[in-house]
């Protein structure tokens, strides 16, 4: 049953800002099966991160219909269906990292006891054990970015949402965060929708690369990326990794997202892509 | 990558006491001079009693009459208190209800604002009028309105100075408008409260003594300071004054304890500031 497989489904979404003002989204229809990690790529102010938004229910659509888990949007974000996880790591201060990852579970009225288990083993899977009684201050923003991912699926939500989780960490710790993502990825079995703008962080990461054009964005293509797995350093030099790379290059292109983003002065992360060749 | 930025608070030694000794040295040298110089030059320059008394002579009256001087730092330290408790009750309620209905909010600030500016001691001669010039409830109402204005813009400014990211996140975990106040509005508020308590604790001093001023009870500090200062007693003027910073210098301290308590937790309290 192809429909019991379909996590997200968005249909004819449409979204505009103020009255009869800018048209952020159009036309966009998408399905994410179960299992999935779909990137989103495009130019800044494309409505990538509307669309994860509007996904996750915290922005309404102004048209077409969003179906998560076979329920609306709504439904599905008062049964916690989804841990989300911003370019900001948004950790509370006054929280320890064990209490700031325990905050949902909190909520949910899990005991003390069954939270430090679970916290306890979110730890580990993100590499920070001993960090526990730490507070976010006292962490890196590579560190603070995986308390935040624990903390995203602490409660085991069935879908991950990301808006440009490692856009404001060095390349070097982004590669890496790049690596331990898809392991845990592996692990939990989660679906994963993860907004970015770097072309090669969308490949390196995804089952499959959704290419947006510029506003009103629209979906101008999708590319199905078939690099074996696991993956690891080595896919980046494999042939076949440049192909997508450019595939999705032309797309964007296609799109007229490529142009925008060098306008944009984003063009790091394309220079970053070429010498990823 | 897996440095850390800041060691976690380690339990402090012995030698944690002695670097924070010497963190005070400089300050502690300065006081000592100041003292110094105070009691030279008075004495040493032959500077007349009604300008200023040498401390010793003021500490010493101050020992002559503790139990007056005491017990009218007391009386008005209430009249402080009281003003103080009300005005930042008051404050802090008004804060939540503008920060939950902004509309209201909208309208109400401005005036806030500009009531702010207003020289609120002015009005202290009317609250005697309407209060009763003996009753400690019209200090007290000077008091609480000078308190009042800094505790509700800092409050109000904390309630509303959340990160939307941190509302979002929130209300991906289904959070409703309670549980977004009791986990993030209030906690992230705490430190702009505490900053208006700070303030509103040195105001309410000046808001009961000035009002004292204005006339009231025998047995006030303002009343003290103000008829021995008529009749040149100037030595038990000063030492009254004395009495004055330490109850004001006391209760930012204990505002500042307790804030240092509520809020071991946040980045700030790890800093120096007073």
């Amino acid at each position: 049953m192809i429909a019991e497989q379909t996590v997200v489904s968005l249909e004819g979404v449409r979204k505009e800002f103020g009255r009869g003002g800018v048209v952020a989204l159009e036309d966009i229809d998408l399905d994410v099966r179960a299992g999935a990690f779909v990137s989103v790529i495009g130019p800044s102010g494309c409505g990538k991160s509307t669309l994860l938004r509007i996904v996750g229910d915290l922005i309404q659509p102004t048209a077409g219909e969003v179906v998560v888990n076979g329920k609306s949007a709504h439904r599905a974000r008062l049964d916690r269906d989804y841990g989300i996880v911003f370019q900001d790591a948004v950790l509370f201060d006054w929280r320890t990292v064990e209490r700031n990852i325990g905050l949902p579970l909190e909520m949910t009225g899990w005991s003390r006891q069954r939270r430090a288990e679970r916290v306890r083993e979110l730890l580990e899977l993100v590499e920070l054990g001993g960090f526990e009684r730490h507070h976010p201050w006292q962490l890196s923003g590579g560190m603070q970015q995986r308390v935040s991912i624990a903390r995203a699926l602490s409660f085991s939500p069935s879908l991950l949402l990301m808006d440009e989780p490692f856009g404001a960490l060095d390349e070097m710790t982004r590669e890496r965060m790049n690596l331990e993502l898809l392991r845990i990825w592996e692990q939990t079995g989660s679906t994963v929708i993860f907004v970015t703008h770097s072309i090669a962080e969308a490949v390196f990461l995804s089952t499959r690369v959704v290419v947006m054009s510029p506003r009103p964005g629209r979906i101008t293509g999708i590319v199905d990326v078939d690099l074996p797995r696991p993956r690891g350093n080595e896919t980046r030099e494999q042939p076949r990794y440049a192909e997508l790379i450019r595939d999705v290059r032309r797309t964007l292109r296609r799109g007229g997202g490529f142009e925008e983003e060098a306008d944009a002065g984003s063009e790091t992360d394309l220079i970053v892509a070429e010498e990823g060749l | 990558m897996s440095t850390i930025v800041q060691r976690p608070p380690a339990r402090e030694g012995w030698s944690g006491v002695l670097r924070r000794l010497s963190d005070w040295a400089p300050a502690a040298a300065v006081f000592v001079m100041g003292i110094a110089a105070w009691e030279g030059l008075t004495r040493g320059l032959g500077v007349e009693e009604f300008l200023l008394p040498p401390l010793s002579s003021i500490l010493d009256t101050l020992r002559e009459q503790w139990s007056t001087i005491w017990s009218a730092g007391l009386f008005t330290f209430k009249e402080a208190l009281g003003g103080f408790v009300i005005g930042s009750a008051a404050a802090i309620l008004l804060a939540l209800v503008l920060a939950r209905w902004r509309g209201v909010g909208r309208a109400v600030m401005p005036y806030a604002i500009a009531a702010n500016a207003i020289p609120i001691i002015a009005f202290a001669p009317i609250t005697n009028n309407w209060f009763g010039i003996l009753s400690p409830a019209s200090k007290m109402a000077i008091a609480g309105v000078l308190v009042f204005f800094p505790v509700l813009v800092n409050t109000l400014r904390g309630l509303t100075s959340v990160r939307p990211a941190q509302i979002e996140l929130m209300r991906s975990y289904a959070a409703g408008e309670f549980e977004i106040f009791r986990r993030v509005r209030l906690p992230a508020a705490l430190p702009f409260i505490f900053s208006g308590l700070k303030v509103g604790t040195v105001l309410a001093m000046i808001g009961a003594i000035v009002g004292d001023y204005f006339g009231g009870s025998q047995d006030a500090l303002g009343i003290l300071i103000r008829r021995s200062a008529g009749i040149f007693d100037f030595k038990l003027a000063w030492a009254a004054i004395v009495v004055a910073s330490i109850f004001g210098m006391l209760f930012y301290a204990a505002v500042a304890a307790v804030e240092r308590l509520t809020m071991r937790d946040y980045p700030s309290a790890r800093g120096a500031d007073l």
